[in-house]
């Protein structure tokens, strides 16, 4: 099936078929490797991208259904070289260790803050649900997360 | 410099590339004309194969090979820790099984196609034929006479027995004599490591020069090397192992598995790359799990509190084989470390290995120390409570007093130094521990139930010396490595031969040179997980990278240092003894203003036009290093938590740890070990469990069943740490990845 995607700013017309997953649309088609696959049952939130400004979980949608969408991954969240507030308060406050759940915590967060800008640590941590991190055992990714609501909301 | 570097909490270099998508993982290669691989696995726990119809699969268009295990030139996947006088039985474990299959996951076919999808379809097509078998999931019903045996080689199907006993006559007359005994069964459930990338492998043949490249998700690049190696028959030096961006493992990553092994045989047999990347249900099924003990422990003691023995019958489970560590885990790294941080005179463990028919077992974040801490404090709070005693009185009185160089226990370990009422002091502070006793008592009266756990804990890392490996039947060495290589202009390049994945050494190792000879931290790289560019090593577990290899690199460092002394007494025209040293600069004793710098002697030494006499030229150090003795960080944990009584439910309210890994080189990063690890351990005591039904059908098979913690089951944790030197490491340190696992289950469950 034709799907015309718009990743990044930049539209991508494919012949893809029907079973194809965004995620492996991104990643295969595209060579977008940022996005990473996790756990094929939208627990784990790795493969979280936008879609049309919302966080997604890209193994749970279909390419086709991102037809004539504007996508966002991790690689097109920074403006040029200045990395976007989030990314830089994870790696200010060391938010991530091995790194392979940070794309799609950064992405479910920034997603997150659109609608909470100013979000408590609770509902922070209850934002979370759908991102698992096996590694820094969230704390100071909760402060990553306030650290950014309190510089994108000022 | 107006801050020193090490110690300082310098952001990581290794975030830019993670935050901004760049970073690459095995699954993220792709190369020309790569083939995929999915390996076909058995849906049964333990049956005898009858046979394997491939015809249908082949027929798939894209398919280009599909084979089974009769097809292979590979040898058995072995264990790589034998123990000594505990009648190991060294079962095969080949790469695919070909008469009996032995854990549902088994692999018994692979198939190789143009797409991961074609291969995914053409393995549902291979057609397999099973008598199907009685499976045994228990370690404890495994060992019974009747059960399904899964070896010939091991009646009963046990693997091992081991014994450590600081003496049995006087532990039978303790437990004779004593006042009271405190018996428990302890059941140390099934975790899965899940590590959030799961397993892959990309393998490469370069038929010209036939050179084997693999690219795998491992924690020792070096040790894969090594054993794949023997498994595929490549010689070592046409084998390059590079462990390239690794997410995640915690053990799961430091066994060698069949199938990065069917990788390397695939590339090689039909001379094009092969990619292999687990799902995460696969992973679930066939990434080693960790923990598997049923356990019967006792406590012996006085009436006043005095604790005169302690001993404990583990029945381990294996799961179907022995994985490359697996029978050190419940022997060498649990059974010694029955006494803990106290003075107990009588110890005995007897470990029994059991397969069991399902996915086989491997170090997981702790391995070993984490059942054994968690045993002797739960006997320590049945001890106290049949005392009636405070749990913390207890522990007083049986703690081991402060020492500063070496102590040894009863079992025979020598623990290199510790503090532990120190540590039990600031953490009982910061917790407020009288006041939250009240508290406890308060709320008791208006039915509220409040729970507090206090543990003291030792744990055993830095795992060297390897005299000491030889002797516990580890097939390696223990020992670390580093290479400092000076570029001319004064860019250090620094090799190790273990490979960290997530726990930042990339900026403390940089950190550590740049402390030692005062280059500014962005002008050190430091290079791992790659078996062509690194060199030998042994492997990131057991948090032993910065305790062994972190002392290879300060030794490797202190070398340049020395040189550059040299060069520079050879430039300054004064003598050697006459150079200070300050911070990347040596001046001549009393003329400050006399110097050259690290970069001035580099230089110098690089070019060669004068040197001093007998030094060669060039500034690059390389160091192997293998430690006296094992590390033993401590610490003492408090948890309270809050008991709903109509559903059960356990809420953790505060969790107060104090840690003790002698200096810290970035406080940020022993943090972060410390809160990754907690979680863990914190989520054994909670939610964490893997669940087989009495088929050894996995019901815990994918994220959707397994519970993972999540972050709002925790509050924000309260950390302090002491500080207490190790004495045999260069610059003290011990050791942080395991901590908080091995501390936090005990504290929160009792």
């Amino acid at each position: 099936m034709k799907v015309s995607i718009t990743v990044n700013g930049k539209r991508h017309e494919r012949d893809v078929e029907p079973r194809m997953l965004l995620v492996d649309f991104i990643r295969e088609e595209l060579r977008l490797t940022g996005t990473n696959m996790g756990c094929d049952t939208s627990q784990c939130g790795s493969c979280t991208v936008h879609m049309d400004g919302r966080a997604i979980k890209s193994c749970t949608c279909l390419a086709v259904q991102a037809d004539g969408r504007q996508v966002t991954t991790i690689e097109g969240l920074a403006t040029g070289d200045t990395l976007h507030p989030m990314q830089e308060a994870f790696w200010e406050h060391h938010g991530l260790q091995c790194g392979f759940c940070t794309p799609g915590m950064i992405m479910a967060t920034t997603a997150y803050l659109k609608d909470h800008p100013n979000p408590s640590e609770a509902e922070i941590r209850h934002s979370l649900d759908g991102n698992f991190c096996r590694c820094t055992g969230y704390q100071n990714i909760v402060a990553a997360v306030q650290s950014a609501a309190k510089k994108i909301g000022a | 410099m107006a801050t020193r570097i090490f110690g300082s909490g310098i952001r990581r270099r290794e975030d830019p590339r993670l935050i901004t998508g760049k970073a690459k993982f095995t699954g993220d290669i792709t190369l020309p004309g790569m083939l995929h691989m999915v390996v076909v696995r058995s849906p049964y726990a333990h049956a005898t194969i009858k046979h394997i119809d491939t015809t249908g699969a082949e027929a798939v268009p894209g398919v280009v090979g599909v084979f089974t295990g009769v097809d292979l030139t590979l040898h058995n996947i072995p264990c790589a820790w034998i123990i000594p006088n505990s009648n190991l039985k060294l079962v095969p474990h080949p790469p695919l099984a070909k008469e009996k299959v032995r854990y549902v996951g088994d692999g018994v076919a692979i198939v190789l196609a143009e797409s991961r999808n074609i291969a995914q379809d053409a393995a549902e097509l291979v057609r397999v034929e099973y008598d199907v078998l009685r499976a045994v999931v228990s370690p404890e019903e495994a060992v019974k006479d009747g059960a399904p045996q899964l070896f010939e080689e091991a009646p009963n199907n046990i693997a091992f027995r081991w014994i450590a006993s600081s003496g049995d006559e006087g532990l039978n007359k303790a437990f004779a004599e004593a006042d009271v005994v405190v018996k428990e069964r302890i059941v140390q459930q099934v975790l899965l490591p899940s590590a959030m990338e799961t397993r892959a492998a990309v393998a490469q043949w370069d038929s010209g020069n036939e050179e084997m490249t693999l690219w795998v998700t491992s924690q020792n690049p070096h040790i894969a090397r090594f054993v794949i190696a023997g498994v595929a028959g490549i010689p070592e030096h046409k084998l390059r192992v590079i462990a390239p961006e690794v997410g995640g493992g915690f053990g799961s990553k430091l066994p060698v598995y069949p199938d990065e092994a069917l990788a390397v045989w695939a590339a090689r047999k039909l001379d094009r790359p092969v990619k292999w990347v687990e799902t995460r249900s696969e992973n679930y099924l066939v990434t080693t799990h960790g923990r598997d003990h049923i356990e019967y422990v006792e406590m012996a003691a006085t009436k006043d509190g005095k604790v005169t023995g302690i001993k404990g019958t583990i029945y381990a489970g294996m799961g179907a084989y022995l994985s490359t560590a697996a029978p050190g885990i419940p022997t060498i790294a649990h059974g010694l470390m029955y006494s803990g941080v106290y003075t107990i005179p009588n110890i005995r463990c007897e470990s029994i290995g059991v397969f069991t028919t399902t996915t086989p077992v491997e170090a997981y974040r702790g391995a070993g120390r984490p059942e054994a801490t968690f045993l002797v404090e739960r006997l320590m709070n049945k001890l106290a409570d049949k005392l009636g005693m405070d749990p913390v009185a207890l522990r007083r009185k049986n703690l081991i007093p402060p020492f500063a160089n070496g102590h040894v226990v009863a079992i025979g370990l020598n623990y290199d130094s510790g503090n532990y009422a120190a540590a039990l002091d600031k953490a009982l502070g910061m917790a407020g521990y009288e006041q939250l006793r009240r508290e406890q008592a308060e709320a008791r009266k208006q039915g509220r139930y409040i729970g507090i756990g206090v543990t003291t804990y030792a744990e055993l890392c830095g795992f060297g010396p390897s005299q000491v490996a030889g002797a516990i039947g580890f097939q390696g060495g223990l020992w670390e490595s580093a290479i400092v290589r000076v570029s001319p202009v004064g860019k250090v390049q620094v090799l190790i031969g273990s490979s960290p994945h997530g726990q930042g050494e990339e900026t403390t190792f940089a950190q550590i040179v740049s402390d030692e000879l005062g280059f500014p931290v962005q002008d050190v790289d430091v290079i791992h997980g790659d078996t062509n560019r690194t060199p030998m090593g042994w492997g990131t577990y057991g948090s032993r990278t910065t305790a062994v290899g972190g002392a290879a690199l300060v030794l490797a460092a202190r070398k340049i240092k020395d040189k550059s002394r040299a060069m520079a007494a050879h430039l300054l025209e004064a003598a050697v003894e006459d150079i200070d040293y300050n911070d990347g600069k040596f001046s001549v004793k009393g003329s400050p203003d006399k110097f050259k710098t690290i970069q001035d002697t580099t230089l110098m030494a690089t070019l060669a036009w004068n040197l001093p006499p007998g030094m060669d030229p060039g500034m690059e150090a390389s160091q192997f290093y293998d430690p006296p003795n094992f590390t033993y960080p401590f610490g003492a944990h408090v948890a309270v938590v809050e008991v709903e009584p109509d559903t059960g439910q356990v809420l953790l309210k505060r969790y107060i740890a104090v840690d003790d890994c002698g200096p810290h080189i970035n406080p940020m990063i022993v943090k972060g070990q410390i809160h990754g690890g907690l979680v863990q351990g914190i989520g054994q005591a909670l939610c964490e469990g893997a669940v087989y039904d009495d088929n050894g059908q996995l019901l815990t098979g994918a994220m959707t069943d397994y519970a993972m913690p999540r972050a709002d089951m925790f509050p924000r944790f309260e950390i302090d740490h002491t500080v207490t030197p190790s004495p045999h490491h260069p610059i003290g340190v011990k050791g942080i990845g395991e901590a908080g696992t091995i501390a936090s289950t005990p504290t929160v469950y009792n």
